[in-house]
């Protein structure tokens, strides 16, 4: 497996990513002081989302690895989503 | 020295493996805050607004750029780019360290408020306030106890820049050091929103 070939990416990806990171941060932060009352906070969320996915893809590079990786981050985001699903039933329903 | 076993595969495994514990740690933290939240969701809100909101954003931009130039290290040294990948390496330790200074003067104004776990003015405040400094001021601590030891690692990872033990053909191990500034990074991400701009 040492002979495995490397993706080399370039600057400006890095660079337009740094920029789109840059834009939602900003962006998340003016949604929540507008207050969207209960929204912004799930407007947040969602933004804070894109953003990891953002960095798990190209900072990371899950896009441009073995097919392993992305299944083992993909299963392990799929166990936090069902334990924090069950948890909020627990609550709701308690 | 012509025929080093080395397996860079393993080596990138490995260290997923271990970021997945650790978004495993902070994921279970996570929950505990939304079920907290869920049952004081006022004294939260109220609570949220005594954090910084603008030292909070210039702390995430901080972060993210500390993790574009240590990405952007991976590029350099695979095109032979020593000096450059130095400098990179570098300037994200400068950005980690920056962040930390942020955060010891946004915590030294918390505590002169008097809010800081087990303070009488806190206790006063009631429960929902006591549950929100403390995992505010745990779950922010973790993750800048990760950013000192990401400091360390960096630093190691500079220094065998320095002395050729990382080469354009290997350099696995810087790749896990970035892997690792990242998941800092990417913990940011959720803690950034949560605490400061629940508001």
């Amino acid at each position: 497996m040492t002979e495995e070939k490397h993706h080399i990416t370039p600057y400006k990806t890095y660079l337009a990513v740094l920029g789109i990171l840059i834009v939602l941060t900003i962006l998340s932060v003016a949604i929540t002081q507008i207050d969207l009352s209960r929204w912004a906070t799930g407007a947040a969320l969602l933004l804070a989302g894109i953003k990891s996915t953002f960095v798990l893809l190209i900072f990371m590079h899950l896009r441009f690895d073995q097919k392993i990786f992305k299944v083992m981050v993909g299963l392990i985001i799929a166990l936090l989503v069902v334990v924090i699903f069950i948890t909020m039933l627990d609550f709701l329903f308690r | 020295m012509s025929n080093v076993h080395r397996d860079d595969f393993g080596s990138k495994l490995g260290m997923w493996l271990f970021i997945l514990t650790e978004l495993l740690l902070f994921g279970g933290l996570f929950i505990t805050y939304a079920v907290y939240r869920y049952l004081h969701v006022d004294a939260f809100h109220l609570a949220s607004q005594e954090l910084d909101v603008p030292i909070g954003t210039i702390n995430t931009i901080i972060l993210l750029i500390s993790s574009a130039t240590i990405a952007m290290s991976i590029t350099s040294i695979q095109q032979g780019r020593k000096k450059l990948t130095l400098w990179l390496i570098a300037s994200t330790i400068i950005l980690a360290v920056i962040f930390l200074v942020n955060k010891y003067f946004e915590w030294g104004a918390k505590f002169e408020h008097g809010l800081f776990p087990g303070s009488d003015y806190l206790d006063s405040l009631g429960y929902g306030d006591v549950l929100f400094f403390g995992l505010y001021f745990f779950m922010t601590g973790l993750h800048a106890f990760h950013i000192i030891i990401g400091i360390a690692v960096l630093g190691f990872m500079f220094y065998y820049v320095k002395i050729d033990r990382l080469k354009p053909d290997n350099f696995q191990l810087l790749e896990n050091g970035a892997l690792y500034w990242h998941l800092v990074d990417l913990i940011w991400i959720f803690l950034f929103p949560l605490f400061y701009l629940i508001a």
